[in-house]
């Protein structure tokens, strides 16, 4: 038989290469049928299988004694003691939300919180890192509010707080926007349970939503290619899935009830590429395989072919592998909940995933469980820095208009028009909420709601400007940047998850970008001690065959080992001394990769400023022992925007100004030298302080004293706290046509 | 003097677990009443916390109403035990008709969740018994639909009859004369949109939520 198909287009119609269908035909042995041949497209996708990046993601640390589960499975999970323990994972809805912007968004939080009650986990926390076009372009701005909109319907619904996220807007994300979501949830430790199915004679149980025809081919077709301007692109709503937060909840209450009853063996979340996927992935875990019967699938709509049953991406479904005595039980408490439960599989011994038409019908497709995913192709495709990046390096980001006054109020912008819109604080735990460094939670025990006097700390980063100029050292920045966010909470890190957004894999530069932004991660998380234990990769981010800059988003996990009082905020006290901690930039300081270059010098090349990682990591450290042993009145790390736009919060906040000494030239105010944090100590323990601060190895300066209704910056430079207040709130409301904030 | 709270728990609510975690750290008793059942357990006093009972899908309460244990709560209330109703509690309230009015989409069309300055205007209902009239206190909102409305008339009753519990003194939904909270002629039936259960400890921004939930559970 030849390894030719009889018709090539339709497995390249699927998004299947020749070549891997000719990988297929030397799997089985055989030609596959439409219906393999469907099922092996969804699973060997990029956004399924991981295979441009998985060659690159090997040379991240992913261990670490506290490390429970760490990537491969639906979620990472640590150890935070006290027989607790926590899942978390970040994932990307970016294309479904360029298309649908609501639905997008909204799917994207139902997606990812399905796989923290995967593990057993009940999720308690929900971060929504976005990133979206120009503000002043119209169609940016609608996928803005449908996504922030979605973010709010489904979360708020659902029930699960919103405590932080970021917001972010830019050129390189008109048509193709960044929806990243990140999930947290606690769990007893031994609830932990994995997506595996065991025990020959047991069932998989389909339990939630009706399968219907939204979302086919949404991994495939959609994830994993970029847009152009076209109509196809519009022809592909029907990939993208729609989300119902009240199913979602029931299938939730009924998932942990089932756990909790110790009446699921495994149980694996439907997402990309559906029961396929589930399938498969739990045979395979388990070393088993599974006969699946897709007349028994509940389905939205009569008729439905079986490829579609099979690669639907219907979402508020999940596959729970149980034991057949226990089946009325489980039918009790689905009943309960007003949620479907079908009898859809049966765990065999043989390792092949076999979909039948009825239990004694017709085979319809028949092959080996493992092969869709360990068998996934795995390229390392070419790799080339971009030819003129020693011309980009060379130039200087410091030119343009300058008038440090107006271009700090323009660099200002208030993101309580979008976190008022979340729930964030359900659950009684947010200490600090969105809108601050590093969130803040109370850790309590999931038996019994004990308080355990810890606390969770969470922040989600990213930078696209550093990363664009140098994708590893501005990579190594934004887990630096997310580690000091947590600092300033008293938090220490303990974990990573990463959501990796690049462009188009096929593009050398983009597959050099990811390896370099790897290898700029892997550097970080070795030096603060923080695994990566969970992620996702983002490909084919691309517009008209431009590719977003590339746009690594991480989530850090930390711990406050002794919470009794919240720590402090950000905003300026009065009458107090205000410290410049950590790194120390060389006089001729970079603006490169700045907020600053980019938005008003119109620079976006050059050399980012030298980043000392080492530094970084004992700063980060002596901060956070310094909030957990209450030694500060106020402190802020300082990122976009530099030292200005820092202090600038800090006056907002606190409604108090500061007299800073020198800094104030642009280059001083505006650079983003990583590893910096502003903090305010009474003056009494000025000297002991920078004694400390000194002992142990980290720079630390006076640079001036809070007071006062104005916040100046040597003696040219000065701006009352009132229009700074009035220029950060109203930024982001009058761009979006939504009036004008009283300050 | 400690009293045992039946916290309502339909599909789609999520706030059951808070409430009764307030409801406890302040030495009361709570435990979760099940939307299908009559049986409310013998407990002292009710709360239907905050959530998306039944997803809201057609109008907040709109459904919840009809739900078995609201049959029970009805005579509950009529018989003078104390009925608290937080956020989609109070929607529900309305909806069922043990309080007037109705809470439509904030006048600003978003949701809203922050910390918001209340006053107490009467304390003449079960949540008042530990303050005076003027008392003002921080309480968070977190809501789609919480802007108030009823007839001029029904505003008049209200007014003459001490039946406007809270006030905000800086209106974040466009609610009606200010409202934020509402009760029954016999002060039994309280409906509020700020959350109580959610300014109950200092690491959460405030503590101003004890006294309220104190004053229920003395009810």
């Amino acid at each position: 038989m030849s390894p030719a198909p009889e018709d090539a287009s339709v497995h390249r119609a699927l998004g299947l290469s020749d070549d891997e269908y000719q990988r297929i035909y030397e799997l089985l042995d055989r030609h596959p049928n439409h219906l393999e041949l469907a099922m092996y497209s969804v699973m060997w996708s990029e956004h399924c299988s991981y295979k441009s990046s998985k060659i690159h993601l090997k040379r991240l640390p992913t261990e670490a004694p506290w490390v429970l589960v760490g990537p491969g499975e639906n979620a990472g999970v640590i150890d935070v003691g006290d027989d607790i323990a926590v899942a978390i994972r970040i994932e990307s809805h970016n294309h479904p939300s360029a298309i649908e912007p609501y639905q997008g968004a909204a799917t994207g939080v139902g997606g990812i919180l399905r796989d923290i009650f995967t593990m057993g986990a009940r999720p308690i926390a929900v971060m929504d890192p976005l990133r979206f076009g120009p503000i002043d372009d119209p169609r940016s701005r609608w996928i803005a509010e449908g996504v922030i909109s979605g973010v709010s319907g489904y979360g708020n619904s659902v029930g699960v707080p919103t405590v932080g996220g970021e917001i972010v807007f830019d050129e390189t994300y008109k048509g193709n926007p960044l929806v990243n979501v990140l999930a947290m949830g606690v769990l007893p430790t031994e609830r932990l349970v994995l997506g595996q199915a065991s025990g020959v004679g047991n069932l998989a149980v389909l339990l939630g939503a009706s399968t219907g025809r939204d979302g086919i081919g949404g991994v495939s077709v959609l994830a994993s290619a970029g847009f152009d301007e076209s109509a196809e692109d519009t022809d592909k709503r029907p990939s993208v899935q729609v989300g119902d937060p009240f199913e979602e909840k029931r299938l939730l209450e009924a998932c942990l009830e089932l756990l909790d009853e110790g009446l699921v063996s495994g149980i694996q979340d439907l997402g990309g590429a559906g029961i396929t996927c589930a399938t498969s992935e739990t045979a395979s875990r388990g070393g088993a395989g599974m006969d699946v019967d897709v007349t028994a699938i509940h389905a939205r709509e009569n008729n439905m072919e079986p490829f579609e049953l099979m690669t639907s991406e219907s979402q508020e479904r999940m596959l729970a592998i149980i034991k057949p005595e226990d089946l009325a039980q489980v039918e009790a408490i689905s009943s309960r909940w007003e949620i479907k439960a079908s009898v859809i599989g049966r765990v065999t011994g043989t390792g092949q995933l076999r979909i039948l038409d009825g239990f004694d019908g017709d085979v319809l497709a028949n092959l080996p469980a493992s092969t869709l995913h360990d068998d996934a192709p795995e390229y390392n495709r070419p790799i080339t820095p971009p030819s003129d990046l020693a011309e980009r390096r060379a130039k200087d980001a410091s030119q343009g208009p300058v008038s440090c006054v107006d271009d700090l109020l323009s660099l200002l912008r208030d993101p309580a028009w979008i976190y008022s819109q979340y729930d964030h604080q359900l659950f009684l735990n947010t200490v600090v909420g969105p809108g601050n460094d590093g969130t803040l939670l109370r850790l309590r025990n999931p038996r019994n709601g004990e308080e355990t006097g810890r606390g969770i700390a969470l922040s989600t980063d990213g930078n696209h400007r550093w990363c664009h100029i140098d994708p590893r050292q501005g990579t190594a920045m934004v887990v630096a940047e997310a580690v000091m966010n947590i600092a300033c909470v008293g938090a220490r890190p303990l974990a990573v998850v990463n959501c990796l957004n690049f462009g188009n894999p096929e593009h050398p530069e983009v597959m050099w970008q990811l390896s370099e932004a790897v290898d700029g991660m892997a550097e970080a998380c070795i030096a603060f001690d923080a695994p990566v234990i969970g992620g996702n990769v983002s490909l084919y981010n691309e517009t008209n065959a431009v590719d977003i800059a590339p746009t690594p988003v991480v989530g850090v996990i930390g711990m406050h080992p002794s919470l009794s009082t919240p720590p402090p905020s950000i905003g300026f006290p009065p009458d107090a001394s205000l410290l410049l901690l950590g790194q120390v930039p060389d006089t001729h300081v970079s603006l490169a990769g700045s907020q600053w270059a980019w938005e008003i010098g119109e620079c976006k090349d050059g050399t980012l400023p030298i980043f000392d990682l080492e530094q970084a990591v004992r700063t980060s450290q002596f901060v956070a022992e310094a909030v957990q042993k209450q030694r500060l009145l106020a402190v802020h790390d300082i990122g976009e925007g530099g030292l200005a736009v820092a202090a600038a919060e800090m006056a907002i906040d606190g409604g108090v100004g500061a007299q800073i000494i020198d800094h104030d030239d642009h280059l001083s105010m505006f650079n983003e030298s990583g590893g910096r944090f502003l903090a305010v100590v009474g003056e009494k323990l000025v000297d002991t302080f920078l004694r400390d601060a000194n002992d142990h190895g980290v720079p630390a300066t006076q640079i001036g004293r809070t007071g006062g209704t104005s916040l100046n910056f040597g003696s040219e430079i000065t701006i009352p706290v009132s229009e700074l207040e009035f220029a950060y709130q109203n930024k982001l409301p009058e761009a979006l046509g939504l009036g004008t904030v009283s300050a | 003097m400690t009293q045992r709270v039946g916290v309502v728990r339909f599909p789609g609510t999520n706030c059951e677990f808070d409430t009764i975690d307030a409801i406890r750290s302040l030495d009361g008793e709570a435990e979760v009443l099940w939307h299908g059942q009559y049986d409310l357990k013998n407990v002292d006093a009710i709360v239907i916390p905050g959530g998306f009972a039944h997803g809201d899908y057609l109008r907040c309460g709109a459904i919840a109403k009809f739900s078995p244990i609201m049959d029970s709560i009805n005579s509950f209330a009529q018989d003078g035990g104390p009925v608290l109703g937080i956020c989609n509690g109070f929607q529900v309230l309305t909806e069922a008709g043990l309080l007037p009015g109705a809470l439509q989409k904030n006048a600003g069309m978003k949701f809203l969740c922050s910390m918001q300055q209340i006053e107490f205007v009467s304390t003449s209902n079960v949540l008042g018994h530990q303050s005076t009239a003027g008392d003002r206190l921080l309480i968070p909102i977190n809501h789609f639909e919480g802007n108030y409305v009823c007839s001029p008339e029904v505003l008049t009753q209200m007014q003459a009859e001490n039946r406007i519990v809270f006030r905000y003194t800086d209106n974040p939904n466009g609610s009606t004369a200010d409202i934020a909270g509402i009760c029954n002629q016999a002060g039994n039936v309280v409906g509020m949109m700020p959350h109580p259960e959610r300014a109950t400890s200092h690491l959460l921004g405030s503590t101003d939520g004890n006294s309220l939930l104190k004053s229920l559970l003395a009810a």
